[in-house]
């Protein structure tokens, strides 16, 4: 299980603060879909995603990626109880979505790259450090139901 | 080996012309160092690792991170024969240093995540793209090469001992 220290929390909170949602979750997500193409198999009813500038500009695309950055904000609140807040939608990717876990990890990636790209300065390798342990703990409590 | 299209190989060559290699490679071995701190088991007599800040203004992690990202630079020249150009590289980490081959892809990935950090607006979804094809194969190709002795007169220990020299190992 991941444990967050007091430091660890106060660097994910400040980093928070200045992410623009909407946006930053648009681009984690089309980077996903670029970067890793196979990804793209889970969103085939997205329209077009035939390239990496259609992929970025696509709506429906940052739509999904706005909703999943903001429960990744709702997860904050819990920190420490991330198993929890993901149970469901971990039940749902393995029953029904047929996710393989490992992607969960590569959208992880993403977003370091993204927070790596727009919060500069503040991107330091302790709080790299402290937003690695949230996303591969989010990682986790999404894989957590799988069997 | 890696298969670039000839887009990814402009973006990837594109961007590397204006890479700061000191730069990168001693923040892309730091960030390593600190966000995974069972890496520094390698590096134990670089002096002081004891804190984020003692990493990356270590010079000795600096040094070796500009050496690191000067290899790399060399594979990034020769995208056709990354196992080649990394099989010395390969025969030292796997069979003298006994690194977890995993711990390349960690780098691979700290190393993307430092020219975002440094070259963000340029850094579009397409480059990333080819910078990760580039990482993953210069991970594979350290990883994956096997030891072999060589026939030109050098024995692979031979190779190994130089390269051990090189890297002023073990230290002293």
């Amino acid at each position: 299980m991941v444990r967050f220290t007091a430091e660890d929390k106060a660097a994910i909170t400040s980093v928070w603060k200045k992410v623009n949602v909407e946006e930053a979750g648009g681009e984690t997500l089309g980077r996903l879909l670029v970067v890793y193409p196979w990804t793209q198999r889970f969103f085939d009813n997205f329209g077009n995603l035939s390239s990496a500038s259609a992929i970025m500009g696509n709506p429906k695309v940052k739509a999904r990626g706005k909703k999943v950055l903001t429960f990744m904000g709702e997860a904050l609140k819990n920190i420490d109880d991330l198993k929890i807040t993901f149970a469901p939608l971990s039940e749902l990717r393995c029953d029904k979505l047929h996710v393989d876990p490992e992607n969960f990890k590569l959208l992880g990636n993403m977003l370091l790259i993204v927070l790596a790209k727009h919060v500069g300065e503040e991107f330091t390798p302790e709080v790299q450090t402290a937003w690695q342990k949230l996303v591969v703990g989010a990682a986790n409590a999404l894989a957590y139901k799988y069997h | 080996m890696v298969h670039l299209t000839a887009e990814e190989k402009a973006a990837v060559t594109h961007l590397w012309e204006k890479v700061n290699v000191e730069e990168i490679g001693g923040e892309a071995l730091g960030r390593l160092l600190v966000v995974y701190p069972w890496t520094q088991r390698f590096f134990e007599h670089f002096g002081d690792l004891s804190s984020a800040a003692a990493i990356m203004g270590n010079p000795k992690v600096k040094a070796h991170g500009a050496k690191v990202l000067h290899s790399f630079s060399d594979g990034i020249h020769h995208l056709d024969n990354l196992k080649g150009t990394f099989s010395k590289l390969s025969e030292l980490h796997c069979n003298k240093l006994h690194v977890d081959p995993e711990n390349f892809r960690l780098l691979g990935n700290m190393i993307v995540i430092a020219l975002a950090h440094h070259h963000g607006a340029e850094f579009s979804p397409s480059t990333q793209a080819a910078f990760q094809k580039v990482v993953s194969g210069v991970a594979t190709a350290l990883a994956h090469e096997i030891s072999t002795v060589l026939q030109s007169g050098l024995s692979g220990m031979d190779i190994i001992y130089l390269e051990l020299e090189d890297l002023k190992w073990p230290p002293h």
